[in-house]
């Protein structure tokens, strides 16, 4: 019922448009009009939308206050409110044809009743003044169709109002995000100490499921956690790093044009591959590798869930990040300095390295930070090859974990989200969250100066 | 004046993939003297200039056929190495294009490249000598190792002069090197050309027929590709031959 309502007032605005719009043209076609009739068309259909779409939603959401207040009444001999919203929930969900579920209690029934007659009702009078809203506004807005109106004038405020409304969205959910990871962190430091999680050695969450022990300090130490975000993330740098630099390098500076314009659109290709695929990818076929390579030296040294495992296929996901933001940066440097470099006998290699890198430092340095923040915050390959032990190792072919894989541990399955195991999933992510932040704010930081050097 | 032949340019044709920019070119330019192509904007006096230290190379859709010789020697051989060449004939550009390096760094850019100094005591020399032949010593030796970027548009175009001379070349070759210049930064790199050619031997690609009237021994003019008239910058500019010569440095073409 609703939908249609919502339905209605659109097909509205979609007339009012055409129709003010044709109105338009015949006006213009006795005088010059200030505004185009297109600028018409949109104004009259923004003006009769914006109002009623705004009161169906104002309605609606008062609405089901009110409704929720009155059918509270029948469950007044209900002390605990967790149950009473519950039973609320229940008596819409009944009401709505969501559930078939009957509550046993004596005023669920008259309440799905008087919840059922009060929608109705109101359905109806809702519809009915917004439909009437609507026609009058599209009435109204007929008037404005005349050869001096300033449409085009409100429609530009209107857009730019829109686009002002996004950037806020943006920036408030980005807020929204940090805060409610903020709290959830907090909520977890008022259990355990803050210097405990951020300097203990010991990482066992699963054992404080028990409430004797989750007063036992030090299972929460989250240093063996980063520890294997960071050999992990290391051992990807090890990879990207070599190959990306090179590879843009070539791309750069040795490539035929050709060759540039095809290759780099396929590197960046490897840039949108799913992380779950590397994660197979891992498992299937770098893991056997790794694996049978370590039988020949130490027989069964090596399990499947090494760091190595997990960073090189990491690092095999952040080359084409390496490689298409190392190759900007040195594009980027004036063709005239390769020119200069290369008018005094210098051979390209020697230019490269003599005055292409150093001139472009700062990007290339850039695209290895911002490269290391995804390798940190990637999920997915290791979940598939890096371990849940958390051991505190800098050897590579032992098993570790990371701060997103033990994430993704404690918040999957059933879990009480007020146990100081779960919460100390947010305290993680947040870490995380700040290192990464910080990662970014160099490197972008690094980019704009650079950039700043040469435009 | 003991007149040597220095370079010698014989049936010259360039192309860009298809496209032919330069047609059957003779020219030749003499040892120590000034030599400046003039001519109409896109006849191909850039493309005549980077022939001769193969610059060319590096664009890959550009191939030429024909023979120019550097003191006897045909500088397209197979055997010839252009990294070489590029050492022996150094290049001026239209826009001062310091590296991003000290001023000191950018001229010892080439003597480093190329093994010349054999000590930080005989580098140092090289640098000032070619500061000071650059006509920038004075100005800049108490900040040798500031940015080359720093200075001021004339200054850095001394200062690709000076980096240019520090490899020890014996042709300089300068496409529009003032353009970019004020009139008091133009004469002073004019007064320089002027010097150098006691040493060098410079050819100059410029746009103003007052700075080639004014520097250049001996001139070529240049129309869509092919080489007009060339001879001593007087008879030039005073009796030209051909009536394109004529038309353009009166300032009806171009
Ligand atoms: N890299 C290139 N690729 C393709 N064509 C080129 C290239 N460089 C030059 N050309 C062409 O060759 C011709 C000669 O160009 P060139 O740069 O030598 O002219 P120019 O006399 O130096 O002109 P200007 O006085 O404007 O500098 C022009 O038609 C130009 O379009
Ligand atoms: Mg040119």
């Amino acid at each position: 019922m609703t939908t249609i309502t919502y339905l209605a007032i659109f097909a509205l605005a979609v007339y009012s448009f055409i129709i003010n719009k044709s109105r338009a043209v015949s006006l213009a076609k006795f005088s010059n009009l200030h505004s185009q009739p297109y600028y018409h068309g949109i104004y009259s259909a923004v003006f009769m939308f914006l109002p009623a779409i705004t009161l169906l939603i104002l309605w609606t959401s008062i609405q089901n206050i009110l409704t929720n207040l009155t059918i509270k009444d029948y469950f007044g001999d209900i002390n605990d409110p967790g149950l009473v919203k519950f039973y609320i929930n229940s008596v819409i969900d009944y009401s709505s044809g969501v559930s078939t579920r009957i509550i046993e209690h004596s005023g669920f029934l008259p309440a799905v009743e008087r919840y059922s007659s009060l929608t109705y009702t109101n359905s109806i009078l809702k519809i009915i003044v917004a439909i009437g809203l609507s026609v009058t506004l599209l009435r109204l807005s007929m008037k404005t169709v005349t050869v001096e109106f300033k449409a085009r004038e409100y429609v530009e405020r209107l857009f730019v109002m829109l686009m002002k409304l996004s950037s806020i969205m943006a920036i408030v959910v980005t807020v929204g995000i940090v805060l409610s990871l903020l709290f959830e962190t907090l909520r977890f430091f008022s259990m355990i100490n803050i210097f405990d999680f951020l300097f203990g050695l010991q990482w066992s969450p699963q054992t404080a499921i028990r409430a004797d022990q989750v007063a036992s300090s030090g299972s929460f130490g989250a240093i063996p956690v980063f520890a294997g975000t960071i050999l992990i993330s290391l051992i990807a740098m090890l990879v990207a790093v070599p190959i990306g630099l090179y590879s843009a390098i070539y791309l750069s500076q040795y490539a035929p044009y050709k060759v540039r314009t095809f290759a780099k659109p396929i590197i960046e290709i490897l840039a949108g591959i799913p992380t779950v695929v590397y994660g197979f990818f891992a498992v299937i076929t770098v893991a056997p590798f790794f694996r049978d390579l370590g039988d020949k030296i130490a027989p069964g040294a090596l399990s499947g869930e090494s760091a190595i495992i997990a960073g090189t296929v990491m690092g095999i996901m952040i080359i084409p990040f390496i490689t298409s933001l190392t190759d900007d940066a040195m594009n980027a440097v004036p063709s005239s300095l390769k020119e200069g470099s290369l008018a005094m006998g210098a051979t390209v290699s020697e230019t490269t390295k003599q005055v292409i890198i150093p001139a472009s430092f700062h990007g290339i340095v850039a695209s290895f930070l911002l490269a290391f923040s995804r390798a940190i915050g990637e999920t997915m390959i290791v979940v598939m090859a890096a371990g849940f032990a958390a051991n505190l190792t800098l050897n590579p072919f032992e098993s570790v974990t990371t701060v997103t894989v033990q994430i993704v541990g404690l918040l999957t399955g059933d879990q009480e989200f007020d146990s100081a195991k779960t919460l100390s999933a947010f305290a993680l992510a947040f870490v995380l969250f700040f290192l990464t932040l910080i990662l970014n704010v160099i490197a972008l930081n690094m980019v704009k100066k650079y950039r700043e050097l040469y435009e | 004046m003991t007149e040597k032949l220095k370079i010698s340019i014989k049936n010259l044709n360039v192309f860009y993939a298809n496209k032919q920019a330069l047609y059957d070119i003779n020219l030749n330019i003499m040892e120590r003297e000034v030599t400046s192509l003039i001519g109409p904007s896109g006849c191909g006096k850039s493309t005549l200039l980077k022939c001769l230290n193969r610059m060319n190379d590096l664009i890959d859709i550009c191939s030429i056929n024909g023979q120019i010789m550097i003191d006897g020697t045909n500088i397209n051989d197979s055997d010839q190495d252009p990294v070489l060449l590029r050492s022996k004939v150094g290049m001026v550009f239209q826009k001062p294009n310091p590296f991003p390096k000290s001023i000191y760094d950018n001229v010892a850019y080439g003597p480093k490249l190329h093994g010349i100094a054999q000590s930080k005591d005989e580098l140092d020399s090289i640098v000032i000598k070619s500061l000071s032949r650059a006509g920038l010593y004075e100005e800049v030796k108490s900040r040798l190792f500031e940015p080359g970027t720093g200075l001021s548009g004339g200054q850095q175009q001394r200062l690709c002069i000076a980096r240019a001379l520090a490899v020890g070349p014996e042709i300089i070759l300068m496409d529009e090197p003032c353009s970019a210049l004020d009139p008091i930064a133009t004469a002073k790199i004019e007064e320089l050309i002027e010097e150098l050619k006691t040493k060098y031997t410079i050819v100059i690609v410029t746009h103003s027929m007052q700075q080639a009237a004014r520097v250049s021994d001996r001139t070529a003019y240049m129309h869509m590709g092919e080489l007009v008239e060339s001879g001593f910058t007087k008879n030039i500019f005073s009796n030209p031959q051909h009536q394109k010569t004529q038309d353009y440095i009166t300032g009806r073409i171009g």
